[in-house]
C-alpha cells in the first residue's frame, strides 16, 4: 500500500523541489531584514524557476543535444528550455548586480542596510 | 524582400545600435548624445505611425526574425491593438524626449547624463519590444530589459531616497518577473510552444488542466504587480515620487500602459475570452478589485501633501479604470478601457510634466510651497487645469469620452453599482485635482509681496519643456472633439481581442 501523497510527491518530485526552493526564497525575501539577504532570497527564488525549466527539459535516457554519429535518431533532451534559461540567468545576474550596487549606495547614504533602521531614518527625514 | 518588409525589426535593431552610438558619442563629446537620442526616438515614432497606418489599411503585419517561421523562430506581430499601443507609447516617448533635455541637465549629476540617455533609450526599446513581439519568452526578455533600465533610472535622481525607492521596486519587479517566467514555463510544459498564436490554438484542448490554471494566475499576478494594479501597487508611489521628472513622465505614462497591454494580450489573445468566462470568475474578481482600486487610489491621492505623490496615487486609481474595462469585457467597455490607455497616458504625462516644471523652477514638489504659483507660471497651471479636467472627466475632453464608454459598457452589462463607482471615482478626482488648483490659483493671493519677490526669480520654464506639455494638454481636448478618429483604431482592436475566434 503506497500512500497517495507519497505517490504524488515522488512521481513529480522535481516540481516539488522547485516549489520548496521557491518558497524558501520567498520567505527570505519577505522575512529577512537585511537587504543583502533579501537579494539572496530573490536569487534562490529565481534559481528555483531555472531548475524547474531545466527539469522539464529532461528526457529519460536522453543525451546532450549535440550532433551525434547516430544523427537525428539519437535520443536528445529538449534543448530549448536550456537556451531560455541561459537568457534568464543573464537577466538574473544583471538584476543582482543592480540590486547590490543600490545596496552600496543605500549604505553610503544612510549607514545601514537593515530594513527597519532604514524605515526609521526615512520617516525621520 | 524589399526594405519595407524588413521595417518591423528596425524598430528594435536601430535603437539598440543608437544606444551604443550614444555611448560612443558621449565618450567623444557629451553634447552629441542628446541629438542622437532625440533623432532615434523621432525615427521610432514615425515608424510606429507608419505601422499604424499600414495596419489600418492592409491588415496585420507579421515579421519572422531571421526568416525562421514561428514554431522555430521569433515572430513580431503588429495588429490593430499593438499598433495602437505602439503609436501611443512612441508619441509619449517623443514628447518626453523633447521635455527631458532641460530637466535632466538640472536633476541628473553632469557626469551621468551619457549613461542616462543610454538607459532611457534602452527603456524605450524594452517597451517597444514588449508591444510588438509575438513570442511569450521574448516578451519576458524585453520586460526585463525595460525593468532593469527603469530601476537604474529611478535611482539616478538626486533625491537620496530614490535608492530605497528603486530597491523596493527592484525586489517587487523581479518577483513579478519571476512569476511571469514561471507562468510561461507552465504554458510551455502544456503546449510545447512559445508563440502566442500557436499557444492560443494549442491551449484550447487543455483548458481543464491545473497547469494551465496556475500559469494563468501566475501571469495575471505578475503583470498586475508590473502594472501597479491596486493591492500590488506598493512600489509605485515611492518610485514615481523619487524618480527624476522626465523618468516619472515616461514610466507613469508608457511603462504602466505597456504592462497593462501585456496583461490584456495574455487575457484575450493567449487565453481566449471563453476561457476567462468559463473557467474562473476572473472577470468578476478584476471588476471588484478595480472598483476598490478606483476608490482607494483616489482617496489616498487626496491625502497626499506632495504633488508628485498625489499624481502617483491618482495613477493607481486610473489603472483601475483601465482594468475595469477589461473586467466588464464587453465591446463598449473594452473600447472605453483602451481609449483610457491613450487618454490616461496623455493627461498623466501632462500633469507630471507640470510637476516636473514646478520642480525645475521652484526646486520643490510640496503642495504647501506652491501658494499662488499661477501668477508666476500661468501657462503651466492652465495646462494642469486642462489635463486635470480631462482626469476628472469633464466634457469634451478625452477623459470624459473614455469614462462615458466605460459607464455605457457597465450599463449594458447591467452592472449599475459599478457604474456608480466610476462616477464616485470621478468625484474623488475632482477633490485631488482641486487641491492643486486651489493652492495655485486661490491660496496666498493676499500675500502679495512674497509673490512679487518670487516672480522676479522664477518665470515659466524653457520652451522645450513647455511645448510638449502644452501639446499633450491640447491633445486631451482636441482628441475629445475628434474621438471618431481614435475610435476607428480602437474599434478594430477591441473586436480583435473579443472576437478572437
Amino acid at each position: 500500500m503506497i500512500d497517495p501523497f507519497f505517490e504524488a510527491f515522488f512521481s513529480r518530485y522535481n516540481y516539488w523541489m522547485a516549489i520548496i526552493l521557491m518558497l524558501i526564497g520567498l520567505y527570505a525575501l519577505i522575512a529577512k531584514q537585511n537587504l543583502v539577504k533579501k537579494i539572496i532570497g530573490l536569487n534562490i527564488f529565481q534559481t528555483a524557476i531555472f531548475l524547474f525549466y531545466i527539469s522539464i527539459a529532461e528526457v529519460s535516457g536522453g543525451t546532450a543535444p549535440i550532433y551525434l554519429p547516430e544523427g537525428p535518431e539519437a535520443l536528445y533532451v529538449n534543448p530549448l528550455p536550456h537556451v531560455l534559461i541561459l537568457t534568464a540567468i543573464v537577466v538574473g545576474v544583471s538584476i543582482t548586480a543592480v540590486a547590490l550596487s543600490l545596496i552600496i549606495k543605500i549604505y553610503e547614504e544612510y549607514g545601514t542596510i537593515d530594513q527597519d533602521d532604514l524605515m526609521k531614518v526615512v520617516r525621520g527625514r | 524582400m524589399t526594405l519595407i518588409d524588413q521595417l518591423p525589426i528596425f524598430l528594435i535593431i536601430f535603437p539598440v545600435l543608437a544606444a551604443l552610438l550614444i555611448l560612443a558619442a558621449g565618450w567623444y563629446d557629451r553634447r552629441f548624445c542628446y541629438p542622437v537620442f532625440l533623432l532615434t526616438v523621432l525615427f521610432q515614432f514615425l515608424l510606429s505611425v507608419f505601422f499604424l497606418f499600414m495596419v489600418m489599411h492592409g491588415g496585420e503585419i507579421r515579421y519572422y526574425v531571421g526568416g525562421w517561421r514561428p514554431p522555430l523562430g521569433i515572430e513580431l506581430v503588429i495588429d490593430a491593438f499593438s499598433g495602437f499601443v505602439l503609436a501611443t507609447i512612441m508619441l509619449l516617448a517623443l514628447a518626453t524626449a523633447i521635455y527631458a533635455k532641460k530637466s535632466i541637465d538640472l536633476e541628473i549629476p553632469h557626469e551621468k547624463t551619457v549613461s542616462f540617455y543610454v538607459l532611457f533609450q534602452l527603456l524605450i526599446i524594452g517597451l517597444v519590444g514588449m508591444t510588438v513581439t509575438g513570442d511569450v519568452f521574448n516578451l519576458y526578455v524585453f520586460l526585463e530589459i525595460s525593468s532593469i533600465a527603469a530601476y537604474v533610472l529611478i535611482a539616478s535622481s538626486r533625491r537620496s531616497f530614490s535608492y530605497v525607492a528603486a530597491f523596493n521596486y527592484l525586489v517587487l519587479g523581479s518577483l513579478a518577473a519571476g512569476f511571469i517566467l514561471l507562468g510561461i514555463g507552465n504554458l510551455y510544459v502544456v503546449t510545447g510552444t512559445l508563440n502566442m498564436g500557436e499557444l492560443a490554438v494549442f491551449l484550447l484542448e487543455s483548458y481543464h488542466l491545473a497547469t494551465v490554471h496556475s500559469a494563468f494566475l501566475l501571469l495575471i499576478i505578475g503583470f498586475s504587480i508590473k502594472a501597479a494594479f491596486f493591492p500590488l501597487h506598493l512600489w509605485l508611489p515611492d518610485a514615481y515620487t523619487e524618480a527624476p521628472s522626465a523618468v516619472t513622465v515616461l514610466i507613469s505614462t508608457v511603462m504602466a500602459k505597456v504592462s497593462v497591454y501585456a496583461l490584456i494580450r495574455f487575457l484575450f489573445s493567449v487565453f481566449t475570452p471563453s476561457y476567462i468566462i468559463e473557467t474562473f470568475p476572473v472577470t468578476e474578481c478584476i471588476l471588484i478589485i478595480s472598483a476598490i482600486a478606483i476608490i482607494a487610489g483616489a482617496v489616498l491621492a487626496i491625502a497626499q501633501g506632495d504633488l508628485k505623490r498625489l499624481l502617483a496615487y491618482s495613477s493607481v486609481s486610473q489603472i483601475g479604470y483601465i482594468m475595469f474595462g477589461i473586467g466588464v469585457a464587453n465591446q463598449i467597455a473594452l473600447e472605453g478601457g483602451l481609449l483610457h490607455i491613450l487618454g490616461h497616458a496623455l493627461m498623466k504625462g501632462c500633469l507630471f510634466m507640470v510637476a516636473g516644471l514646478i520642480i525645475y523652477r521652484m526646486g520643490t514638489s510640496k503642495l504647501s510651497d506652491m501658494k499662488g504659483i499661477s501668477q508666476t507660471m500661468p501657462i503651466s497651471c492652465a495646462a494642469f487645469a486642462l489635463a486635470g479636467a480631462s482626469m476628472i472627466g469633464i466634457p469634451p475632453t478625452i477623459g470624459f469620452i473614455s469614462k462615458y464608454y466605460l459607464v455605457l459598457g457597465a450599463f449594458e452589462a447591467g452592472l449599475w453599482i459599478y457604474a456608480a463607482v466610476l462616477l464616485a471615482g470621478s468625484l474623488l478626482a475632482v477633490c485631488y485635482i482641486w487641491r492643486f488648483i486651489e493652492i495655485a490659483y486661490f491660496a496666498g493671493a493676499h500675500d502679495d509681496h512674497r509673490v512679487d519677490n518670487r516672480s522676479t526669480g522664477s518665470r515659466e520654464g524653457p520652451v522645450s519643456m513647455l511645448a510638449p506639455m502644452l501639446f499633450l494638454a491640447l491633445l486631451c481636448l482636441i482628441l475629445g472633439f475628434y474621438v471618431e478618429m481614435v475610435m476607428e483604431v480602437i474599434g478594430p482592436a477591441a473586436d480583435l481581442l473579443l472576437g478572437g475566434a
